[in-house]
């Protein structure tokens, strides 16, 4: 368990938290690797599908990055995003995964060093945790999804 | 619509802990449309039951299917190619279709993934309300084309009762009186006059007091 190293999928919105990442790169700011970033088109497009198959398929956290309240491109897929998580967070509980493994965040394109935060903050969140449940007891499966 | 709500996970994994290969059905039609139990519920619920038996050790294969409608025999036969392969089917559809699928297949234990609960309308995207009882005697000539049957908490046909204050329902501030709405809506088509007329006693045997029900269309049925 000491070194487990989790496994965290981050589905990031071109606009803003995609770019934070980008901010956060030419500011030279380090933020650990566990972050698999994935671009979406909107935080709004993060299906509850998507959500549950990247946890199915291996992840031990998953974090859904939407631009800032008032700022989404297509004026209100992060909040729709922020009501999803919150739905998947309680059909996770039902599951018997932590909701504390799901992790709605807001950020701005110019928010580079605080993506790098809640890089570090949430790897340090599901490192407590540990791995995902289902990871304990599937873990040929994890190995197929890195 | 036929409106429905999943079923706690926990009552559903017990349901098919004893099998290894089920076959969950999903519904094109009503479950779809209030979010219970058409495509993507189908493979979100499939997903949830994968991960929660994944922690507990074991791998259970489920096979994802949805028709157009479960509440047709036509329907139900697209299932004949995969029902050999599977030791339980979970349908998602309402309780039509849960009936459908264990009357086409006598040996295969048939478990229902939704609570059916009434037929509804939607009031707003995510909520969908209750308007119609079936009572097989449609009163809504009567009152202005809103169902006291459905939406009164008492049924009640000459209405409103001690119990509507400002508009509203005693047993909740959040429910509307429907008498009150029916008054607003007559007055607003100047048919007050209607109001004055009293309902009769209703006769509940249609509605089900009867036994259950059928219709019978003589030029369509073989």
């Amino acid at each position: 368990m000491e070194n487990f190293e989790p496994i965290i999928v981050a589905f990031c919105c071109q606009y803003c938290p995609y770019t934070a990442a980008d901010t956060a790169g030419t500011q030279r700011l380090c933020y650990p690797a566990n972050l698999k970033i994935i671009r979406v088109p909107c935080a709004g497009k993060v299906d509850a599908m998507h959500i549950l198959k990247a946890f199915e398929k291996g992840a031990d956290g998953v974090v859904v990055a939407a631009c800032l309240e008032g700022d989404c491109h297509f004026e209100t897929g992060n909040i729709k995003a922020a009501r999803r998580v919150s739905y998947i967070k309680k059909l996770m509980e039902e599951i018997g995964v932590e909701g504390e493994r799901l992790e709605m965040v807001m950020l701005s394109a110019g928010m580079g060093d605080r993506f790098a935060e809640m890089a570090t903050e949430v790897t340090e969140k599901i490192r407590k945790l540990g791995p995902s449940p289902i990871n304990l007891n599937t873990s040929s499966q994890k190995q197929e999804a890195c | 619509m036929i409106t429905a709500e999943r079923k706690p996970l926990e009552e559903l994994i017990e349901y098919v802990r004893p099998y290894d290969r089920i076959l969950l059905v999903g519904c094109n039609e009503c479950v779809t449309v209030c979010a219970a139990g058409g495509r993507k519920e189908v493979g979100l619920l499939a997903s949830a039951l994968k991960m929660a038996f994944a922690k507990e050790g074991k791998t259970i294969d489920i096979k994802e299917l949805t028709l157009e409608r479960q509440c047709d025999p036509e329907y139900i036969e697209e299932l004949v190619p995969h029902i050999e392969d599977v030791d339980a089917v979970m349908s998602m559809a309402c309780g039509c279709g849960v009936q459908e699928i264990a009357k086409r297949f006598k040996n295969i234990p048939v478990f229902p993934a939704v609570n059916t609960k009434f037929m509804g309308a939607s009031e707003q995207q995510g909520i969908w309300a209750e308007r119609c009882q079936g009572c097989g005697d449609c009163l809504l000539g009567l009152t202005g084309g809103i169902c006291p049957i459905a939406r009164c908490s008492k049924h009640l046909m000459n209405g409103p009762c001690g119990g509507s204050t400002n508009g509203k329902c005693e047993i909740s501030p959040d429910v509307d009186c429907v008498w009150q709405l029916i008054w607003d809506r007559l007055k607003a088509l100047g048919m007050e006059d209607r109001y004055e007329e009293i309902i009769p006693a209703k006769d509940w045997r249609t509605a089900g007091g009867g036994g259950p029900r059928k219709i019978i269309r003589e030029d369509l049925a073989e």
